[in-house]
């Protein structure tokens, strides 16, 4: 709105707009909503409404037994569920003490490190989306229809997986599991250079991204930053490396960090932990190899639920059977909290037990939701469309930013 | 890190927050592998503000923080967990603090820690703690129009206006 | 002597009718109800798991554009197919409804996965039982998350509604007493 120019005097008058951005949003990957005030193009300031999708998992928590909350896990980040059921059955194991034989331990690291590739596929290729770039989504997705493939072979779902008991896994991998993880260990690092070839050092693709929504480390460390976010600013904080859980801590991996914190770096580390996750994988089939065969659950009759045969036949069996399904299993009373590596960052447990067969207390610490605080502060005075480019590369999950 | 490494910080710590705060540490144990302490309400914030500014300690990062309601021990029911971490050495502690559901005010530690904004937000929509001198404080997750704090204890999970799922088939 | 591979993509085929030369005589409402059911564009209204499944189903090897989607439409005023894909809460459903009261008839909805037709898992506080509280359904996709074959044959199913729908249907008594016990106007 511009007020008459007097010849002598020049004074506009200025209004800011205000542009509601969802929840509802073509580009907004989820429902959360930002209300921005505008100067034409750039950004003055942001508010952000989250909340749209909140399910009340710390809730129902409180109501299902521990074997049943698995299901509520795979609800969080589920692009990469297998890494959240793999999480609450440690935190269970660490409340009941239970010892995972190395063999089980390694299996899970496969399963882990699939699903974050699967994680980082989405990530990476809706960043490309967000510039203009369909192709490198179409290509890089397919790889993602053979994790399902193995995903489905191993549990029988492709995407909330439920995955793995407290105490082990469901069933050992069947050949035609160990078959698929080959074939897609020998297609894989083709396709994904044939996607780093369409984007990582294209023209268009770098000057769009570089200084896009930018974070230092000090800013990001006081917002809570954990996972790729954190290390594309410079810190170089990993749960596996830091806190190693499940035999982590015997494989030999780069966590590779970024300077600048900006949406190419954020990119560029979650390629790079794609290629580190394929040579995860390769160390654990290597490691399997050596431990003996056919054991896919620790040793815990209270706590792994018997074998059908057995539980027809024999008398123990059918009495842990029972007491498992019905909760009457005896389950120490005491606090614990366990964090894993998700995909989005340090993705923490914390279990109060009182002895009951539900938890009394369940909090989950979900990455999303803590770093989001910080998406209002690094779109301040940029572009629309580095607020978007920003918001995609952040890897925001609906169902981890709400709960 | 190995048992004795967090016995050692468990005891570090211990001594250090009774050295300046004597009596207001009501307790300090280890539950697992994390060594716990219960602070007494009124002096949350200057022991948080200590460990922060500790050189030695330096409890730079808060992981988390949560409510707790523990609705059977009266005078206490409400309760708010903290998780600070200290990076570079890998130190993590947990402090734990309650108060009466009458009174539930603590003070807040966003001045600290810009993570704890949207944390103490999530633990008034829950539970309805206040947390003195927070900037922002409404409710985040659930709607604005809700009238009560879902998480305590004393609320049903389910959606109250569900006819077709029966009572007792369904052992609510 | 080459051999030329039959291409196994067919058209849809034109309805019944006289034919002759230069002109095709036929119902008006086969003709409209092949042109809608072929070239339905959704909106995707994703919201959870259920939206990735549908990336996936959109994707090459599921691909949704055959059946005519190729163009998801995030705008409703210029989509047909409401597709409502994973939980509603309690706080969402003010914003579901008004996008769907904006899309211009004729419009479907499907509602995909168990939380949007009945709430799913998540019996709890915060979220909606079902979408068919707020908003009338034409199909409903149970599964937690449906196969993307699951999700085909759903929009096949919408496509089925399509061809078979009389043209006169949306300014029917019977329609408009069934938006009138949802409160649409």
């Amino acid at each position: 709105m511009a007020k008459e120019t007097n010849k002598n005097t020049d004074i506009i008058e200025k209004e800011y707009t205000t542009l509601n951005l969802g929840p509802t949003h073509p580009a907004t990957h989820g429902i959360f909503q930002n209300v921005l005030k505008m100067d034409g193009e750039i950004i003055i300031e942001g508010e952000s409404t989250v909340g749209y999708i909140h399910r009340a998992f710390e809730k129902l928590a409180e109501r299902k037994p521990y074997y049943q909350t698995t299901i509520l896990t795979d609800r969080l980040n589920y692009c990469s569920s297998p890494i959240n059921n793999m999480g609450w059955h440690m935190t269970v194991e660490k409340l009941l003490n239970i010892e995972i034989p190395k063999r089980v331990q390694y299996l899970r690291v496969i399963i882990m490190e699939l699903s974050r590739i699967a994680d980082h596929i989405i990530c990476n290729s809706v960043i490309g989306v967000d510039t203009g770039a369909m192709t490198g989504f179409l290509y890089i997705f397919q790889q993602r229809e053979s994790i399902y493939d193995i995903f489905e072979e191993l549990c029988g779902a492709r995407l909330t997986t439920n995955i793995g008991r407290i105490g082990g896994l469901e069933r050992d991998f069947s050949p035609k599991a160990w078959a698929l993880i080959d074939k897609f260990l020998n297609e894989f690092p083709d396709k994904l250079k044939e996607f780093e070839n369409l984007l990582m050092r294209n023209r268009i693709f770098m000057d769009r991204t570089i200084n896009c929504g930018p974070i230092s480390a000090e800013r990001a460390l006081e917002y809570g930053f954990t996972g790729p976010n954190l290390r594309a600013a410079g810190v170089d904080y990993d749960v596996r490396v830091m806190n190693p859980y499940c035999s982590y801590e015997e494989f030999d991996f780069i966590v590779p960090v970024g300077t600048q914190g900006d949406t190419y770096d954020r990119f560029m580390v979650r390629q790079e932990e794609m290629w580190q996750s394929v040579s995860i994988i390769k160390q654990a089939i290597e490691k399997v190899k050596k431990e003996p065969a056919g054991v896919y659950h620790a040793d815990v009759p209270e706590f792994f639920l018997p074998p059908k045969e057995e539980v027809y036949n024999n008398m123990e069996a059918l009495i842990y059977h029972f007491k498992i399904v019905m909760g009457e299993t005896e389950i120490p009373v005491g606090e614990v909290y366990h964090c894993v590596e998700g995909g989005n960052g340090e993705l923490g447990y914390y279990l109060i037990s009182d002895g009951g067969r539900a938890p009394y207390r369940m909090h989950i610490r979900r990455p999303c939701f803590i770093y989001y605080q910080a998406y209002t502060e690094m779109i301040k005075g940029t572009f629309l469309s580095d607020a978007i480019l920003t918001m995609s590369s952040m890897n925001v999950i609906a169902g981890e930013l709400d709960a | 890190m190995t048992k004795k490494k967090k016995m050692d910080l468990l005891d570090n710590v211990n001594e250090k927050l009774k050295a300046k705060f004597g009596d207001g540490i009501l307790s300090a144990e280890m539950h697992y592998d994390f060594p716990v302490f219960t602070i007494r309400r009124d002096i949350i914030h200057d022991v948080i503000k200590f460990l922060k500014e500790d050189e030695e300690l330096a409890f730079g990062f808060l992981t988390t923080m949560c409510g707790l309601h523990y609705p059977d021990n009266k005078g206490q029911e409400l309760g708010v967990m903290y998780q600070l971490h200290n990076m570079p050495k890998n130190y993590r502690i947990r402090l734990k603090t309650f108060f009466p559901v009458s009174d539930p005010h603590i003070p807040t530690v966003t001045d600290l820690y810009a993570t704890a904004n949207w944390m103490e937000r999530q633990e008034y929509d829950f539970f309805g703690i206040i947390f003195k001198g927070h900037p922002n404080l409404k409710r985040i997750l659930n709607m604005d129009e809700m009238t009560y704090h879902p998480m305590r204890k004393e609320y049903p999970v389910e959606d109250g206006t569900r006819e077709d799922k029966d009572d007792k088939m369904f052992g609510r | 002597m080459s051999t030329i591979q039959k291409s196994k993509i067919e058209i849809v085929k034109a309805p019944e009718g006289i034919e002759g030369p230069g002109f095709f005589a036929t119902r008006i409402d086969k003709v409209v109800g092949m042109a809608r059911a072929n070239s339905l564009w959704p909106l995707p209204f994703a919201t959870s798991c259920c939206g990735i499944e549908f990336m996936a189903t959109m994707a090459s090897t599921y691909d949704l554009s055959r059946f005519g989607s190729e163009r998801l439409s995030f705008s409703p005023r210029q989509a047909d197919l409401l597709m409502v894909m994973g939980t509603i809460s309690k706080k969402m459903a003010p914003v579901l409804r008004q996008v769907y009261e904006q899309m211009a008839e004729p419009k479907w909805v499907l509602s995909m996965g168990a939380c949007a037709s009945s709430g799913g898992v998540f019996d709890t506080y915060s979220v909606l039982q079902g979408i068919d509280r707020i908003i009338p359904v034409d199909v409903y996709i149970p599964g937690c998350p449906p196969r993307p074959e699951q999700v085909l044959e759903g929009i096949m199913h919408i496509q089925e509604l399509a061809k078979s729908e009389s043209i006169r249907r949306r300014d029917s008594e019977e329609y408009k007493n069934m938006l009138a016990k949802y409160n649409i106007e």
